[in-house]
């Protein structure tokens, strides 16, 4: 392996049903450009979508898996920020 | 199967600690475990070599069926062998990516294969002699791929798990394509049945053998099973693959060589015969039929695009500037 590896690119597409574009996988790219036009031939070949991104894998910041509790566990003692918390009164309708 | 004879690491010394205990809670509740989470070394390598495996044996699988789009006998057969070729290219490269998420790199995987350290599935290594192979690869081996694979989407692993589905996803086709063109030649003149028939014949065996080495001969079962990165035993799944393909050849008209396959009414399953284990060693040892020639076509195709290789990095550095 003389030549130095392509680096890695994230890949999002987006669908044609109007929902936001979704992370579908990775790909090597030497750049920008060929990064998209792999993306198309690896993660698109049954028009699976209508849009694409693609991220440098090393732009990408992530939540660690150690703060996991700090970030998502102050949403589980608050029920009533969900409809279901909340008794609906016999009869009464469009609530 | 794609990964029949995956060697398991036997590091993972370290595995007391309270990070492997919740580790195994999420095992056990079916939680599945991310790239960054701590896992214990062994499992990262196990699953390295088990994905990396799968991997080349999509890269390499797609040397024998390559071998026909050419002569594919029509245009839809040329455009559904070139599409079902690029699904496979599609399928190693959503492996590597699963790969990769566990710390290796795909330069390492490639030499890895490329030096012959890296195994790949042994029923590669068979020649494509008739057009009637493509239809036997189709229906028999992509046929037993998706009954291993399908499991794997559940796998403990969540890039591999995730990689499976789509992989299971595009499969289906491959294994219809192959069913159909054997439909077509049993169905055509004698000469046409009987390339189909003799497909069955050779490629029979090698499909049944996918599944690895039977229980008793399969090491480290146990633990990659408790792991759940394998979740039926190679002799389950081969029962299952033997099970599905009996009534299918029996609408082609074709017989299985096997004489002593027979329905068991007791075990509601097809009793069948004991491949040949001494040909599947000597083919995953390096040699069967076509391992020095597909070794050698991945060798010769990575090293003659050394350069594009080169050129695209420089374009891109230059661009940068």
């Amino acid at each position: 392996m003389s030549v130095p590896g392509w680096p890695l690119w994230e890949v999002f597409v987006r669908s044609a049903h109007g929902l936001a574009h979704k992370h579908v996988g990775s790909l090597h790219a030497a750049d920008a450009e060929m990064a998209l036009q792999n993306a198309r031939d690896v993660y698109t070949r049954r028009r699976e979508g209508a849009s694409i991104w693609i991220v440098r894998s090393s732009d990408v910041v992530a939540s660690q898996p150690e703060d996991r509790d700090a970030l998502f566990s102050t949403a589980e003692d608050k029920p009533y920020r969900h409809p279901t918390h909340y008794l609906v009164p016999e009869g009464v309708k469009n609530l | 199967m794609y990964t029949q004879m995956v060697e398991v690491s036997e590091a993972g010394l370290e595995d007391v600690s309270e990070l492997a205990k919740t580790f195994d809670d999420k095992i056990d509740r079916g939680v599945t475990i991310e790239a960054d989470d701590w896992m214990p070394q062994a499992y990262r390598e196990t699953l390295v070599r088990q994905i990396s495996q799968h991997a080349h044996s999509e890269i390499v699988g797609m040397l024998p069926e390559g071998n026909w789009i050419t002569r594919a006998p029509s245009l839809e057969r040329k455009s559904i062998l070139m599409a079902k070729v690029q699904d496979e290219a599609g399928h190693g490269l959503y492996l590597y990516s699963a790969a990769e998420t566990l710390g290796t790199s795909r330069d390492d995987m490639v030499d890895a294969l490329l030096s012959g350290r890296a195994k790949y599935s042994s029923i590669f290594n068979y020649p494509t002699l008739s057009w009637a192979d493509v239809g036997a690869i189709g229906w028999l081996v992509d046929g037993a791929a998706i009954i291993n694979q399908i499991p794997l989407t559940r796998c403990s692993y969540g890039p591999y798990a995730r990689a499976m589905v789509r992989v299971c996803k595009e499969e289906s086709f491959h294994q219809r394509q192959g069913f159909e063109v054997l439909t077509v030649l049993s169905r055509g003149t004698p000469e046409q049945k009987a390339l189909a028939q003799d497909a069955l014949d050779r490629w029979w065996w090698p499909a049944v053998m996918m599944f690895g080495p039977p229980d008793g001969e399969s090491l480290h079962n146990e633990r990659s099973m408790r792991w759940k990165i394998k979740l039926f035993t190679n002799d389950e799944l081969r029962q299952r693959f033997v099970d599905q393909c009996v009534p299918q050849a029996e609408f082609l008209g074709l017989t299985i060589p096997d004489s002593a396959l027979a329905w068991n009414a007791e075990r509601n399953h097809y009793d069948f015969g004991t491949p040949d284990w001494n040909e599947f060693y000597d083919v995953v040892r390096g040699n069967g039929p076509c391992n020095r020639e597909r070794l050698g076509a991945r060798v010769e195709a990575h090293e003659e695009g050394a350069w594009v290789r080169e050129a695209a990095l420089a374009h891109a550095a230059k661009r940068a500037r």
